[in-house]
């Protein structure tokens, strides 16, 4: 096991939890970043708006602090040195994933965040049943993939 | 003030990612691929993530308000309907397809490639069809 990638994940981890208290102390939200997006899309929320914005701004230049600073705090398994890996597909197939991503969410009331992070903290029977189904059908799916369809890759 | 809360919350969520590896779609798939070389990155950061919130949350409410808000605004259903679940297995093909979540697909826009755009576009996509399905299954 790669212990420095397991360190720097779990430091990660603590991050996002903090993030995630944060933004339940000071304004009372869940941290679910498909919530937090697609209501800033898909919705007028009645001055909800600049809370959202600033935290997508603040998503994005997480990441890209770590790239200006040149820090080796990145964790891309193929090139240590990098803050943000490369997709594993094309065009086609991410468009179909990505399809598959928001129709999903969007019915499904949340993600990894919203339910994966946020519901697992709240106990919420919800999120638990929403997080192990999406896991175990990601974990089917990459086997189909990668040992049924593709072939071991 | 508002604004400035929810930039900080998401610059450490953005951080957190990217320290974690989550910004990395082949650790992702690497974690979902239990027959192959297992990558239990996502376990830690998953792990890290939810017993933090976990003791935060908590903490946090037990107060009667949020701090520059006027109320903690929590799910309230209890019930497990076909929307969720159906909702949950079509998003988990699409993570397995692709090893982006929508966190980490946003979070990655500082490194956008076309691929990454692509599946950023759909996903917007499937938010606007999803809110055109009828409240109720």
């Amino acid at each position: 096991m790669d212990v420095t990638a397991s360190l720097h994940g779990l430091i990660g981890g603590i991050l996002i939890g903090l993030s995630a208290v944060w933004l339940m102390a000071t304004l009372g939200r869940i941290a679910g970043i498909s919530g937090i997006l697609s209501g800033l899309l898909t919705r007028s929320s009645q001055g909800d708006s600049p809370w959202r914005l600033t935290f997508l701004l603040g998503l994005i230049s997480g990441p890209l602090l770590l790239m200006l600073l040149g820090s080796d705090l990145g964790n891309v398994a193929s090139a240590p040195a990098k803050v943000i890996g490369e997709p594993v597909g094309g065009v086609g197939i991410m468009l179909l994933a990505g399809l598959l991503v928001g129709v999903g969410t969007g019915i499904g009331g949340g993600c990894t965040s919203g339910h994966g992070v946020c519901g697992l903290a709240r106990v919420s029977t919800r999120s638990i049943v929403a997080t192990l189904t999406f896991l175990l059908v990601a974990i089917i799916t990459v086997y189909l993939m990668r040992h049924v369809i593709g072939g071991d890759v | 003030m508002k604004a400035l809360m929810g930039y900080l919350a998401g610059l450490l969520f953005g951080l957190g990612l990217a320290i974690g590896g989550m910004t990395d779609p082949a650790r992702v798939v690497g974690f979902l691929d239990i027959a192959g070389a297992w990558d239990p990155t996502l376990i830690f950061v998953l792990g890290g993530a939810v017993v933090t919130t976990f003791i935060g949350y908590r903490l946090v409410l037990r107060r009667d308000r949020p701090l520059v808000a006027q109320g903690f605004q929590l799910p309230t259903r209890r019930d497990l309907d076909a929307r969720l679940i159906g909702g949950a297995a079509l998003f988990g093909i699409g993570w397995g397809l692709s090893g982006y979540c929508p966190g980490p697909a946003f979070a990655s826009i500082a490194g956008i490639t076309p691929p990454l755009i692509a599946m950023l576009a759909a996903m917007i996509g499937g938010w606007f069809l999803a809110r055109r399905l009828p409240a109720k299954s």
